[in-house]
């Protein structure tokens, strides 16, 4: 079975690898381009720990063969952050004391980060389901919502600043 | 997985061509089903035939209140068609309750439909539609009824090499709606223990004249109970007709025990699922909702 | 030093700041056990049952071995022969033999999952063919899962000639039930029979998972000199190495064991399962193997948490005094004995005054994965079964469900769950709290119904060994052996820098590697903030002591003319009183002294006590469809003393929202094969944040007098109440009583039907 070419965008940068046929998304991205962010809790799509964006969607990565990446644009959690300044929900994550054990964070991350793109002010009803998709067995979702909420705020003001 | 070759064809011709080449072939549309399949053993195509970037397979179009949905139009992108959205607003929720926001930027109702399960959530609300797809294949098109595509869980009667390309929704005369509900024991993230979908017409007077009842997860496949939509028509969904259209449904019911539900709960749930269901269209038809 | 300061006093204890793991965490840069690589690793797999119940008439993996690119296989026969002997393994113990049987069946499989073999190949596709290369023979026997079908005459026995221990006289038969243990005070059943009133009730449970959203992960690397190195992804490397060095038969300081990050673990990752096994590819294969575990063999093959089976009847006089309690239950074991009775039996014994009590439980064995500690292991069973009755009675006596409780609530003084008196323990002060709370006073709506519950949860201290070194510049490390699951790294740095007078950031916590720091148990427990918190807050005084030391010698006065104050040596004697040294101006001047500033303390504190907590609950139930929703929930708990807020507030909220998924809807579920038919979070409901509603949390602080800063576990308690919590509130909401869990849709669907 000869491996598959695949030329993709990670994070705003070309990236290349090489794939089976049947290969997930989140197991080249884990083990070809090293980018282990995403974490695989369920490999069926139910915890959402592998969430990545795929051409602006987010999407969990296990669902997704890693051959559909050709031509197309991913973002991770690995290119949340601008260099070393955090995006405003990884910052309220961590103000918010919003992680435990952290396994599950990424995915919630870039998770939160889609909702305020389309959703700059949800409500708590609107977060929680945003984020049904994401199993957290730490925290009970209270101070993830909590921290959603505050990003949500902070990126409102920087918008209304601009 | 012992997949070897994933094709990504243009047209639909290409895609007969690669289905009729591989009889092991497995058309892929969002996969949110096909690729747990494979991973857990359950599917081993040799070969995909991704049917994504055929032209049209991810677009509504919308032509004189007639809706054709691309068989590979993710869930999601159906809340982006306002016109959809306003005319049949149960197909619509339908779809957006299926898994996570991620699992529905990938999901299509086309593979809901394929993988032929019986609790399916789109597929109930697609058949009280009255819906039919469009299926292609190395005889032709031919347009088919959706409630006769599933024929028994994970079957379908599409023939070898053929596929569903399209959705079609029918027009929509006014004083007409739909809506869908699941029972499930978590608020996201459940297969339907039992689904109801049910379409229907009101008259200037609040009379029913036409309704259509299709239910999930209470017999082999999706089903329509002819029955339940008789005993609306005629009436104002007052609490006699919602009881003898609740009794209809559950005198159809046909379920099963299993992990998500028992089968004497299941038939009580389609008859109180099909109530609330139809009163939610009623209220749209009215303009209420 | 013992007594604790006043709160006001605290700088740094109680306030809030970012945990220091906390960037790497936001960004996926952490290192869990699935993420760790090292050069030239392989990729193993594991060969599991399909029989729920047979022995192994032979294992032929000639095929596999031949298949190219395979580089090891292994079988049980490659395991050295285990003797009887019982190790501690994790918060519970185990005997050799089925630890070692939990990595690999030996001559039987006991549940659908169980380990049969294992290939280490090139790659992890060539390892998966050739798992299906192997022929095992199995001569198929008849299982049980129940209890009751394990009990019963004529079952088939698990482990041959097992006879049940704490009975006397000990039964002359072999059977599943591996061990009895009873507590009894009084004459229960005299005074039962002159109680004004009794309730009685028969209960059920099912077996629940732990849920961890990482599924367990081993690298291992063991060289021909009989040297290895192990990388896991689990609550206690200390622990699990010498687990897996005992089943080897290696010294434990042969093999190194390196902590990665851990992806929740909730007692779940106490015990050995892959380790032992990658190791012994390893050896064969000469090359360092992965071992993971699927979604589903974490369900099928690691530890889920006992179901419970009960009856109970308590008395009480009209006033609501309680006269009399009595249970027997029976844990749902899995494939191995050691459930966790013995915190069964306790958690009914030491919330209340009880004149006469007798309480018992059984460990039974049946064919599931062997069960494993799930926070608070055994607990919240028990308690969901007494705090239910509980609620029976006041609803028998027209008794606010509060006062009952706080009628006969434990006092500080009164008797304990073994008869020891309680200390210091807040339970009043959290019944108080909730009956204070707004929550307790809301208005209700239609289908509505309220439920409270309070329990407790005894805690644990245990050995720790933490190190505090000055850098030059005087900044501070911590080490200590303890993995952090949810922020300990945090708090070890808040007590080291309370401690130390210096700022939260000049201190940085590690934790490191068996080779690097001496024995650490498992985090769990509860244990960590309060006993290797006490290792590090000592070690930080023993810095203080050489600061001190050297800082009088350099203002040229005796150390007892210096005080430690703020970070400071300050001189209160001598020429030079008023002066003071900053801790990086005595760090800098090791040179001169008798070298760095380093100090090491190991403790095996056991005055640590015990957490009361108390939750309310708001259900609203579907009267047609019996959907169940949370509309409002509240937890109290007796904290001792917050360390840093949020992470007791989450641990608080994490606990009851796992609860809640245990009352609700979590649950295996089994077929007549025994095999698990939700093993996948499809189906294995657990709690999604659309399902919940905020977790309102209220911090009572009754401090612990033998801990500097008051500190008492929190992070197993909140767990410990929600069943009966919700279970009540449901009763309350449809009138009917709840006594199986989960409480399903169609469960209580048809509890509202079968009341008609």
């Amino acid at each position: 079975m000869s491996k598959i070419a695949v030329s993709t965008t990670v994070n705003g940068d070309p990236a290349e690898f090489l794939c089976d046929a049947g290969e997930s998304l989140l197991d080249a991205l884990r083990g070809s381009l090293g980018l282990t962010g995403s974490k695989e809790g369920c490999g069926s799509g139910d915890c959402g720990a592998c969430t990545v964006m795929l051409n602006g969607q987010m999407v969990c990565s296990c669902l997704v063969l890693a051959v559909e990446a050709e031509g197309k644009s991913i973002a991770t959690i690995e290119g949340v952050a601008e260099g070393s300044v955090l995006h405003p929900v990884q910052r309220q994550f961590l103000e918010h004391g919003a992680l435990q054990c952290g396994f599950c964070t990424p995915g919630f991350i870039v998770a939160a980060k889609a909702l305020l793109e389309v959703n700059p002010d949800p409500d708590e009803t609107e977060i929680r389901y945003w984020l049904a998709g994401n199993l957290c067995r730490c925290t009970g979702y209270d101070k993830i919502v909590r921290a959603v909420s505050a990003a949500a705020a902070e990126l409102r003001q920087e918008r209304s600043a601009a | 997985m012992t997949v070897q070759t994933y094709h990504a064809p243009r047209t639909r011709e290409e895609a007969v061509a690669l289905l009729a080449a591989d009889p092991a072939a497995r058309v892929l549309s969002g996969g949110t089903d096909l690729i747990v399949q494979m991973r857990a053993g359950r599917a081993a195509p040799s070969s995909i035939v991704d049917i994504k970037n055929i032209s049209a397979m991810q677009a509504v179009l919308g032509n004189d209140g007639r809706y054709t949905i691309g068989a590979a139009m993710p869930c999601t992108g159906l809340l982006r068609d306002e016109g959809l959205c306003k005319a049949w607003p149960g197909v619509v929720e339908a779809a957006n309750l299926i898994g996570s926001v991620q699992v529905r930027n990938r999901a299509t109702m086309g593979g809901n439909l394929c993988n032929a399960s019986p609790a399916a959530d789109s597929v109930p609300a697609l058949i009280a539609a009255g819906a039919t797809v469009l299926v292609v294949g190395p005889a032709g098109m031919r347009e088919v009824p959706v409630e006769d595509i599933p024929v028994s869980p994970g079957k379908t009667s599409l023939a070898a090499g053929e596929f569903v390309a399209e959705i079609r929704l029918p027009v929509r005369p006014p004083r007409s709606a739909d809506a869908y509900l699941r029972s499930i024991p978590r608020t996201e993230m459940d297969i339907a223990v039992v689904g109801a979908g049910v379409s229907l017409t009101l008259d200037e007077a609040g009379t029913c004249t036409a309704a259509r009842v299709a239910l999930g997860a209470v017999a082999p496949t999706a089903i329509v109970v002819p029955e339940a939509g008789a005993a609306l028509v005629g009436t104002k969904l007052d609490d006699a007709a919602l009881d003898a259209m609740a009794a209809a449904v559950r005198a159809a019911c046909r379920p099963i025990d299993d992990k998500r539900g028992t089968a004497e709960y299941r038939t009580a749930m389609a008859g109180v699922l099909a109530k609330r269901t139809a009163l939610i269209a009623a209220a749209r038809a009215r303009g209420e909702a | 030093m013992n007594a604790p300061e006043p709160k006001g006093k605290f700088r740094v204890v109680g306030t809030r700041p970012v945990r220091p793991d906390g960037i790497d965490k936001v960004t996926g840069k952490a290192i869990y056990g699935p993420d760790f690589v090292t050069a030239g690793m392989i990729q193993g797999a594991i060969l599991r049952s399909p029989h729920a119940h047979a022995r192994i008439r032979s294992i032929d993996t000639s095929k596999a071995e031949a298949l190219p690119g395979v580089k090891a296989v292994v079988t049980s026969a490659d395991f050295p022969g285990q003797s009887a002997k019982i190790i501690a393994a994790g918060e519970t113990s185990s005997s050799l033999q089925n630890i070692a049987a939990t990595c690999m069946a030996n001559g039987k499989v006991l549940y659908i999952g169980h380990a049969v073999a294992a290939v280490a190949a090139t790659t992890k596709a060539i390892a998966e063919a050739a798992l299906k290369l192997i022929v095992v023979d199995y001569e198929v026997l008849p299982h049980v899962i129940e209890v009751e079908e394990a009990l019963a005459e004529g079952a088939p026995i698990l482990h041959e000639g097992m006879i049940t221990k704490g009975l006397d006289p000990a039964p002359d038969r072999p059977s599943n039930a591996s061990m009895v243990f009873t507590l009894a005070g009084g004459d229960v059943d005299a005074a039962l029979a002159a109680s004004a009133v009794t309730v009685s009730g028969h209960y059920r449970t099912a077996p629940v998972h732990q849920g961890y959203i990482e599924p367990h992960a081993c690298v291992a690397s063991w060289n021909a000199d009989g040297q290895g190195q192990l990388w896991i992804s689990s609550q206690g490397h200390f622990d699990l190495r010498n687990q897996t060095a005992s089943v080897l038969h290696m010294p434990s300081s042969d093999l190194r064991t390196y902590p990665l990050e851990i992806g929740g673990g909730f007692g779940g990752k106490t015990g050995i399962y892959l380790e032992p096994v990658a190791m012994l590819l390893s050896r064969k294969a000469g090359r360092p193997v992965r071992l993971t575990m699927s979604r589903e063999d974490v369900f099928n093959a690691s530890g889920p948490a006992p179901g419970i089976v009960a009856d109970i009847t308590i008395g009480a006089s009209e006033d609501g005094t309680l006269t009399a309690l009595k249970l027997e239950f029976w844990n749902q074991a899995g494939a191995f004995p050691g459930s966790t009775i013995h915190s069964g039996v306790m958690t009914a014994l030491g919330a209340y005054r009880l004149p006469a009590y007798f309480a018992r439980g059984w460990d039974v064995v049946s064919n599931f994965a062997g069960t494993k500690a799930y926070r608070a292991p055994g607990a919240p069973q028990v308690a969901f079964v007494v705090e239910s009755c509980l609620d029976d009675i006041a609803r028998k006596l027209g008794i606010d469900a509060l006062d009952l409780r706080l009628k006969n609530a434990a006092r500080p003084g009164d008797p304990g769950p073994t008869r020891v008196p309680h200390g210091a323990i807040g339970y009043v002060e959290c019944l108080e709290a909730a009956k204070a709370h707004p929550h307790w006073s809301a208005p209700l709506g239609p289908n509505q119904g309220r439920g409270v519950a309070g329990a407790f949860w005894g805690n644990y201290g245990g050995q720790s060994t933490a190190a505090v070194a000055l850098a030059a510049d005087g900044s501070v490390q911590v080490t200590t052996g303890s993995p952090d699951i949810g922020g300990s790294r945090a708090s070890m740095a808040i007590m080291a820098a309370e401690t130390l007078g210096v700022p939260y950031e000049s201190v940085r916590v590690t934790i490191a590697d068996t080779g690097s720091i001496g024995y650490s148990m498992v985090t769990g427990g509860s244990r960590v903030t309060f006993a290797t918190g006490k290792a590090v807050i000592g070690a930080a005084q023993k810095v203080i002591a050489t600061l001190v030391e050297r800082a009088a010698s350099l203002f040229g006065v005796e150390p007892g003319q210096v005080e430690w104050r703020d970070g400071a040596a300050h001189c209160l004697d001598g020429e030079r009183a008023g002066e003071s040294l900053s801790i990086s101006a005595i760090a800098g001047k090791a040179g001169q002294f008798s070298g760095p500033i380093v100090a090491e303390l190991a403790v095996n504190p056991l005055d640590y006590l015990p957490a009361f907590a108390v939750h309310i609950c708001d259900t609203e139930v579907d009267p047609e469809t019996g959907n169940v929703s949370i509309i409002r929930y509240t937890t109290v708990q007796d904290v001792g003393t917050a360390i840093h807020p949020d992470y007791v507030e989450g641990q608080m909220q994490g606990g009851a929202v796992q609860g809640i998924g245990w009352a609700l809807n979590e649950a295996y579920v089994f077929d007549g094969n025994g095999r698990m038919e939700n093993p996948g979070f499809l189906d294995y409901r657990m709690p999604v944040a659309s399902d919940l509603p905020m977790i309102d949390t209220v911090m009572v602080e009754v401090p612990n007098p033998a801990h500097p800063y008051g500190v008492k576990g929190v992070g197993e308690a909140p767990i410990v109440p929600p069943l009966a919590a919700v279970a009540n509130a449901v009763a309350r909401a449809t009138g009917l009583p709840m006594r199986q869990l989960p409480l399903s849709p169609d469960r209580v669907w048809a509890a509202i039907q079968a009341a008609k």
